[in-house]
Formats: C-alpha cells, sequence, structure tokens
C-alpha cells in the first residue's frame, strides 16, 4: 500500500521587543544567568502582568502580513503546568480567541507551482526560561533570563505533504517575519522554532492517521531529516501491519532518528482557563488598519516588482530583496540616480563587501544611498574614472569622507584635457616605435596596449575614452 | 491623652497641629501592644526596631513644620499577605515563612510616600483561605471582645488588632468577606472597595478575580480617611480602574440621606440567621428609615448559588496563583528530595496546611479536562446572573443592607472540623465579590452574650462615597462605635 504523509507545523517566533511581554526587563540573549529578571518574570507572589504593546502590534503586523483575521477582543489563558523553568506554574497564553485567525501564506512546492498553506492561528504568549543541567553537578541550575519573552506561535493547517514542502513553508515564513522585522529569525538562538507533527494515511483516504508530535529541530537540515525518518518509520509499522502511537518524538541528531519523548497518556493536562489578573484586550479597526499601514510589501511582491520596474535579473532581485534593508537602500539609491543596474552592481558588490566586512547592517550604513549616488554621478559625469571610483570606495565607507573630498584631496580627478593627454601620448609613441609600427601595419589589437601605457604614465587618472580617441587620431 | 485611644483621623489632626510626635504614637503603641498582644496574638510579625527608627527620622525632617500628607506619622498594621519591602510578608503560610519581598506593593508604595509608620503584619487564614484565622500556621488570633471566640477571617489580624487598639487602622484584603466578616466580629468597621478601585499589586493572590485590598478602622470616618489614601488607578495592575478617585472625606459631611433608596433583599433574612443578629439589623434599617431613607423590599434571587459559585471559581483561581510555590525560586523547599517530583511534593506537603491544600484540590479538578464546563463553565455563567441580580436591584435603590454574617462570632473549634459550617458563615459576604461591588461593615448592636453585630451596606460600583456617607449618618446617630472590648 502507498501512503500519503500529512503534516502540520507549529512555529515559536520570538518577537524583536525591547522588553519581555508582561514587564520591562530586556529580551537579550547570552547575558549572564538570571541577570534580565526581575520580580515579575521570577515569578514572586503579588506581581502582575501588564501587556507589551509592542508586541501586541508585531504580533498583528504578522497576522496580517499572513492574511489573518485580527481579533478584536483578545483573551489570555494561563497554561497550568508545573517545571522549575517555568517561575509561575504556568505559562501566560491564548488559547480561545487567539489574536491572528485563518491566514495563509504562499509557497512553491516541489513541482514549482505556488501554494497556498492555511495558517489556522496565530497566538501570542510568554516563553519559559531555561533549565542547564551540569554535568557533574549536584543538581540542575535555572536561568530566568529567557523566561517571559514574548513568542508568536503560529500554526498551520494539515496542509503540508513533503519534508521539502515543510521547509519551504518555513523559510517563506522566516522570510516574512524578518522581513517585517517582527523576529530576528535566529534559528540556533531560538528565535525561531518549529515543531512539525506528521501522520501518515493511504492514498485515496479522507480521515488523517494517527499523529506524531516532532521536537528538537533547530535547522532546516534537521527538519527535512526527521521528517524524512518519521515518514520511512512509519511507513515500517504501517506497512508490517503495526499501529502509531499519538505520541511526542525528540529527534536525535547523534543517531539520525527519532525517539519518544512521551506517550498521549503522559500528555498534561494543562488546565487552561482565562487569565484573571488581565482584561480582555480590545483592538479597535482602526488601530488594526493602523498596523496594517506598517506591514511593508513582502520579499517575494517586492522581488517581482523589482524584475519588473528595474528590469533586473531575477536573481539580482532576489538577492536585493533578500533582506528589508538592502532593498530600501537599493530604493532609495534608484530614486536619485536612474540607471538601476549600475546602483544594484554596487550595492550587490561594493556595498556588501564592506557591509559583511564590518558586520553591519545595510540600514545604518555608515555610506548612505545619497553618498554612494553622488560616487556614481562623479563617474557619470566623468570627474574620476570607474577603476578610482571602485578603489576608494573602502576609504569612502571607513573614513566619513564624501567621495568629492575623497577625491579632491588625492588629485585623483581624471585628465580629459588634450593638450595635457597630448603631450603624454606624444611620449608613449616615442617609447614604443616597434608597437607604433606593428598597428600602421593593420595590427588594431596594438590600440589596447598604448591606451594601457598612456593610463599608466598618467597615474591611471587619463580618461580612457578621451585617450582612445586622441591616440587613433595621432596614428590614424 | 491616651495616644492609642483615638481614632486614625484625629491622630492626624493631633500630629498636624504638632501636638504630638511619631516618636510618641510610637512609643504608645509599643506600650498598648506590650499590654494585650499576648492575649489577642493580632500579629504575625512586629517591626519594634525599625518603625522606631522610622518615627525618629521622620521627626528629626519635620522639626518646625508640618507636612499634611494623609497618612504622615499614622501607625498601621498590614494584613501579611500585602508585601512590603524588607518586612518578612508570610500569609500566615509555613510556605513563605521566610519571604522578605524585595519590592512594596502599591498601596504600601503609597502609604510610605505619604510618611505612614508601619507597626507591624497582622494574622490571617493561609493565604487568606478562611473565616476565623484558625488557618493560621502561626496560631490563631483572638477576639478582644471574648478570647474564646474567633476574630474572623481571614483578616482576623487586622480587625482584633483595630478592636484591640494594637494599631489606629488597618490593612486587610476581602475575597469573599475577608474584611467585612472580621470586621463585624471585632465590632469595627471593614470597607470592601469595588474590584479594581485599590491597586491588587503586591498583594499575594488567593482568587485574582474577587480579592481587594481596603481599610479596617475604628470608625467610618477613618475608613474614609484610610481609602482615599490608598485607592486609584495603578498602571501595575490591568484589573485596577481608571476611575477617578472622589473625596471621601468630603462625601461624609453631605448627611441627609433623604433621597437615597435602601434595598432589602429578603433572601438575606432566611433561616439561620441569628435571632440577635436579626434584631439588631431590622433596628438598624428601622434607623436609615428614620435618617430619611426610603426602604424598599428587592429580591437578589441568585444568593443560594453565591456560596456554591464562589467555591468553584476562587479555588480554580488558587490552584493556579499557588502553583509558584514549588520550592525551587523561593520560600520553603523541603530538605533531602531525591528527584524533582519529590521536591516539589514534599515542599508543598509540608508548606501548604490542610485549607490550603483542600482548596488547590478542588480548584484543580473543577478545571480539569472533561469537569470545565460543568464546574467553572457553569459557575462562571452563574457569576454573571448574579452580577445582574445587583445590576437589576441597583436600578431601584442606591444601597442594598444586609447582615454581615448570619451569627456573632463563634467559638474557637466550633466549625474548623467542618469545612462546609466555615465556608456557609460567609453566605451574605460572598455575592459581593462575585459581583465586584463595595460594601462596607459596621456595628448596629451587640447579642446577649456581648459580641458585637455588624451591618453591611452595598453599593453600586465605584460609589463608595455614597456607602460611606450613608453608613456615617448612621454611625452618628448610634453609639456602637463608643463601646469598647475589656480585654482579659
Amino acid at each position: 500500500m502507498t501512503y500519503e504523509v500529512v503534516i502540520g507545523v507549529e512555529v515559536h517566533a520570538q518577537l524583536r521587543t525591547k522588553s519581555k511581554l508582561f514587564c520591562g526587563c530586556g529580551t537579550q540573549f547570552g547575558l549572564t544567568a538570571n541577570s534580565q529578571t526581575c520580580p515579575l518574570c521570577l515569578g514572586l507572589p503579588g506581581t502582575l502582568p501588564v501587556i507589551n504593546r509592542a508586541a501586541v502590534e508585531m504580533a498583528v503586523r504578522a497576522g496580517l502580513a499572513l492574511n489573518c483575521t485580527i481579533a478584536g477582543n483578545n483573551l489570555f489563558a494561563r497554561k497550568n503546568y508545573f517545571y522549575p523553568d517555568l517561575p509561575k506554574g504556568y505559562q501566560i497564553s491564548q488559547y480561545e480567541e487567539p489574536i491572528c485567525e485563518h491566514g495563509w501564506i504562499e509557497i512553491v512546492s516541489a513541482d514549482g507551482k505556488p501554494r497556498r498553506v492555511r495558517i489556522r492561528r496565530a497566538h501570542l504568549e510568554e516563553d519559559a526560561g531555561k533549565s542547564v543541567h551540569v554535568v557533574g553537578a549536584n543538581g540542575s541550575r535555572v536561568d530566568l533570563n529567557r523566561a517571559g519573552t514574548p513568542l508568536l506561535e503560529i500554526v498551520t493547517e494539515p496542509d503540508l505533504r513533503s519534508a521539502d514542502e515543510v521547509v519551504a513553508y518555513l523559510k517563506g515564513l522566516r522570510d516574512v517575519l524578518m522581513y517585517l522585522e517582527v523576529c530576528d529569525g535566529n534559528m540556533d538562538e531560538g528565535s525561531f522554532r518549529c515543531e512539525p507533527n506528521l501522520s501518515l494515511r493511504p492514498v485515496g483516504q479522507k480521515e488523517f492517521g494517527t499523529k506524531v508530535e516532532l521536537k528538537n529541530i533547530n535547522s532546516f537540515k534537521f527538519v527535512k531529516d526527521a521528517i524524512e525518518y518519521e515518514i520511512k518509520r512509519q511507513t515500517k509499522v504501517l506497512s508490517e501491519g503495526g499501529k502509531i502511537n499519538q505520541e511526542t518524538r525528540l529527534w536525535n541528531l547523534d543517531r539520525g532518528e527519532t525517539a519518544v519523548m512521551r506517550s498521549k497518556e503522559e500528555a498534561h493536562d494543562y488546565r487552561y482557563f482565562p487569565d484573571p489578573d488581565l482584561v480582555p484586550l480590545k483592538l479597535d479597526k482602526e488601530w488594526i488598519e493602523g498596523c496594517r499601514k506598517q506591514v511593508t510589501e513582502l520579499p517575494v511582491a517586492r522581488l517581482q516588482r523589482f524584475v519588473s520596474e528595474f528590469a533586473l535579473s531575477e536573481y539580482d532581485a532576489g538577492v536585493l530583496t533578500a533582506s528589508r534593508a538592502v532593498a530600501d537602500y537599493f530604493e532609495t539609491a534608484v530614486k536619485l540616480f536612474s540607471q538601476p543596474k549600475t546602483v544594484s552592481n554596487w550595492v550587490m558588490g561594493e556595498l556588501t563587501r564592506e557591509l559583511n566586512n564590518s558586520g553591519t547592517d545595510a540600514s545604518v550604513s555608515p555610506v548612505s544611498p545619497e553618498r554612494l549616488v553622488s560616487l556614481l554621478q562623479l563617474v557619470e559625469q566623468g570627474t574620476i574614472s570607474l577603476k578610482v571610483a571602485r578603489e576608494i570606495f573602502p576609504e569612502v565607507y571607513s573614513s566619513g569622507k564624501t567621495p568629492e573630498q575623497i577625491v579632491q584631496e588625492q588629485g585623483l580627478v581624471q585628465v580629459s584635457d588634450e593638450g595635457a593627454l597630448g603631450q603624454i601620448i606624444i611620449d608613449v609613441l616615442a617609447k614604443n616605435p616597434s608597437q607604433v609600427t606593428q598597428f600602421k601595419e593593420g595590427k588594431q589589437q596594438v590600440l589596447g596596449f598604448l591606451v594601457g601605457q598612456v593610463m599608466k604614465s598618467s597615474g591611471g587618472k587619463a580618461n580612457p575614452g578621451k585617450v582612445n580617441e586622441l591616440l587613433k587620431k595621432k596614428l590614424g | 491623652m491616651s495616644i492609642h485611644k483615638l481614632t486614625l483621623y484625629e491622630l492626624h489632626k493631633k500630629f498636624t497641629a504638632g501636638e504630638v510626635t511619631a516618636t510618641e504614637i510610637v512609643r504608645a503603641y509599643g506600650l498598648r501592644i506590650g499590654q494585650v498582644e499576648s492575649k489577642v496574638k493580632a500579629y504575625i510579625t512586629q517591626t519594634k526596631d525599625s518603625v522606631m527608627a522610622q518615627a525618629s527620622a521622620l521627626d528629626a525632617s519635620l522639626k518646625g513644620w508640618r507636612k499634611t500628607a494623609p497618612m504622615m506619622g499614622m501607625p498601621l498594621a498590614i494584613k501579611d499577605n500585602i508585601c512590603t519591602e524588607g518586612v518578612t510578608t508570610t500569609c500566615a503560610s509555613r510556605m513563605l515563612g521566610n519571604f522578605v519581598p524585595p519590592y512594596d506593593a502599591t498601596v504600601i508604595a503609597k502609604l510610605r510616600q505619604q510618611g505612614y509608620l508601619l507597626l507591624g503584619k497582622t494574622n490571617l487564614d493561609e493565604f487568606a483561605m478562611g473565616s476565623s484565622t484558625e488557618n493560621s500556621a502561626f496560631g490563631p488570633s483572638r477576639n478582644p471582645w471574648n478570647l474564646h471566640c474567633v476574630p474572623g477571617g481571614s483578616s482576623g489580624g487586622s480587625a482584633a488588632a483595630v478592636a484591640a487598639d494594637e494599631c489606629a487602622a488597618a490593612l486587610g484584603s476581602d475575597t469573599g468577606g475577608s474584611i467585612r466578616q472580621p470586621a463585624a466580629f471585632c465590632g469595627v468597621v471593614g470597607l470592601k472597595p469595588t474590584y479594581g478601585r485599590v491597586s491588587r499589586y503586591g498583594l499575594i493572590a488567593f482568587a485574582s478575580s474577587l480579592d481587594q485590598i481596603g481599610p479596617i478602622t475604628k470608625d467610618v470616618t477613618d475608613a474614609a480617611f484610610l481609602l482615599g489614601a490608598i485607592a486609584g488607578h495603578d498602571p501595575l495592575d490591568s484589573t485596577s480602574a481608571d476611575v477617578p478617585v472622589p473625596d471621601y472625606m468630603k462625601a461624609l459631611k453631605k448627611k441627609d440621606l433623604k433621597r437615597l433608596k435602601v434595598g432589602v433583599p429578603a433572601e438575606f433574612f432566611a433561616e439561620g440567621l441569628d435571632p440577635d443578629v436579626e434584631q439588631a439589623v431590622r433596628a438598624a434599617i428601622e434607623e436609615l428609615k428614620a435618617l430619611g431613607c426610603t426602604i424598599k423590599e428587592i429580591q437578589l434571587p441568585r444568593t443560594d448559588a453565591a456560596v456554591a459559585t464562589y467555591y468553584v471559581i476562587a479555588t480554580a483561581e488558587a490552584s493556579s496563583n499557588l502553583a509558584r510555590y514549588d520550592g525551587v525560586k523561593f520560600g520553603l523547599r523541603a530538605k533531602e528530595t531525591k528527584d524533582l517530583l519529590d521536591l516539589y511534593m514534599k515542599t508543598r506537603q509540608e508548606g501548604f496546611g490542610p485549607e490550603v491544600k483542600r482548596r488547590i484540590m478542588l480548584g484543580t479538578y473543577v478545571l480539569s479536562a472533561g469537569y470545565y464546563d460543568t464546574y467553572y463553565g457553569k459557575a462562571q455563567a452563574v457569576r454573571t446572573l448574579i452580577r445582574q441580580d445587583f445590576d437589576a436591584a441597583f436600578h431601584d435603590v442606591d444601597l442594598i443592607v444586609t447582615p454581615v454574617t448570619p451569627t456573632p462570632a463563634f467559638q474557637f473549634g466550633a466549625k474548623s472540623e467542618d469545612p462546609l459550617q466555615m465556608y456557609l458563615s460567609d453566605i451574605f459576604t460572598i455575592s459581593v465579590n462575585l459581583a465586584g461591588v463595595p460594601a462596607i461593615s459596621l456595628p448596629c448592636g451587640f447579642s446577649q452574650t456581648g459580641l458585637p453585630i455588624g451591618l453591611q451596606l452595598i453599593g453600586r460600583p465605584f460609589e463608595e462615597d455614597t456607602l460611606l456617607r450613608a453608613a456615617y449618618a448612621y454611625e452618628q446617630s448610634t453609639q456602637w462605635r463608643m463601646k469598647k472590648p475589656v480585654i482579659r
């Protein structure tokens, strides 16, 4: 019998707020344990949560970008369970009436066609802390720096049919969230965590099979490996007439297989109920519309627009739109200098190289789009050569000086004056009589050599076009 | 002048006029506490040394001039479930026996800003769960009127301290009657404000949707005075209401009650009501009539469902609120545990008393899968109906008058073996919390055995001023407040 796999995915995306979901503590990664805590996120008695407005805005923006309906009336619920890294003994989450529902995202499926993956819901919740198990130490440690950081849990319908589709979905979703600047997408630091659940059913059957949840997957590669392993495992069990147990399984990276973490019987009864410390959060329509205006054009749409509006190749448009800051940079520059291909080359080449070397984001580039354009204009006007422009770019980037200043200071202005160039040409021709003869005998290629010699003795400042023209005249 | 016999407001006037210093106040209360505390046992923690230092500093800073922050120099007692920075806050539980909060509750921050003097932290039923202080891990407080009787609960320590003149006034908290019932048992005034009127930030939660901090005082004026000092919106408490705070002291001056319509709900005068209590309350209603109020019979038909509803909602919330006491981060941690589960079990086994355990189990049960709709969901629905009962009643009347308790203070042990009997002693106070409305308890007579009897006035949301005005007029036209307990 052949089986079809049915997959749904839960993603926990950490929202990029400055402070936690219910208190003023920071959300930085990697600080000294428990340095980023206060009475509230330590769960001290008597403290009360107050919702972070920025987190709500980010959730709404993400929801709108994912084509969701935004709830006007938001309820927060307590999810009750005991764990050392859960300071209050419950997690504040949303259960009934999540902030975002009934959305979709478009992905490209294996056959190359676009396909919609439905988003069932996305809700706000607080993260737990971290238990630290030190080998050889007496007991475990708890770090609550992360406790209370805002998460958006995004849940799909069971719409995915292969590991590749899951990866395509995750990449698309991550791009969107990063583009909206609501999540930094960092999988190593746990800012974007995914938990697929999957079941198998005989092809043609409508009912779903028994579902298994997968955890402990923190890269796209592991997602693919874990799902493919699990499909094989379940196919084998079913083919041999066995039954799939409803359970949660952990991906074991070293062994390349999944293993049972807990069975259905061991599943918690979370005893969800509305959190009486938080009043229903009302979002009025106008406010939601205000958020909609902040939802920028998403990567896929922008890529397509770059191709049609600026006649860029798909590849170039793809590179430029991969980061919102880079795309914004490009567009600002193109408005001032209407040669998209030239601007694109500079942004993807010189600029990106410098940004990468200094680990800087395009949004805070020391060379502003305006300054880059002033450099391009110097080339365009013939004041400097393209070669000089490329050479001085690192200095423009690091010194804070304008291109004009640098050109002036170093005397890099291109020489186009016929008198000055004429003298150099006479010297060059005198020094290279054999080449002159060759040219006159019809060996046209020698011209390049002669131009090079002129450029060389001008210290690179001669205008190559002009040199060409004058040489031809002289030899003619 | 016996400083401890003065009311809070009288003392405030003397302090402001420079007739008494903070040091003198603390010394006077030190003496008084020294005389009676061994009998009353109102306090869990006394702040003797620190409060004297506080008083000296205050006196030194004031020198020739007087500032008039309402609570400056006022010696108060605080229920031990309200967090006080640097002062142990135990909730009368072994679980928090060593807990020193690193922060103040909002009400305490307000009082501290005004320069109040903290005399100590008063006893209560563990985690405010109970009606007699018999559930305190540190032993019960006693009723100053009769040391064989309970002072009521859960704010029994605060009410006993006020009645015994061991403080000028106190703060309590009220989840199902925990301010009003002990105030009634101890013959003092207790006010439960509208839900959201006073910040809950720093009040160690029992049932978040019902808890409210309020004053326990020697008379109605003091209740108005102290409420004004602690009320108001707090951005740290999402459930606190952004409603302006009126001048409660000014409200007292409008003595004329002619336009007030007062409702008497038949359901509160049913079988089981002690005849002394009924007689005293009926007489009080006559007095209100004499003061110009129009008396009207009203219905609160869901009163009989209030206790059941309350014990589902309050325990459900409590089961979750008390999950944080797990031995991991603060408070008690059981010793010699073999693994995580063992740590949880032993810590909670040793840390909580039987009533707290009973309520955690009940609350966990009503929220569990398969029972949620039957219990918690149903209770929420009934709560809405109870609230609607009050809305409808307040359409017709401005105030509702009822007894506070079915009986006067009972003796130790009388109900502690039968939780259900104990729960039923809150039958007249509980629906007020479910509806979120304000209510005041004030003395309206004595039983034949010489125990105080309380009168409850219930008002519309955020109309504490009307409540106080009527209570004040009644108080001034009667002599009950003059009688003081002789502690022996």
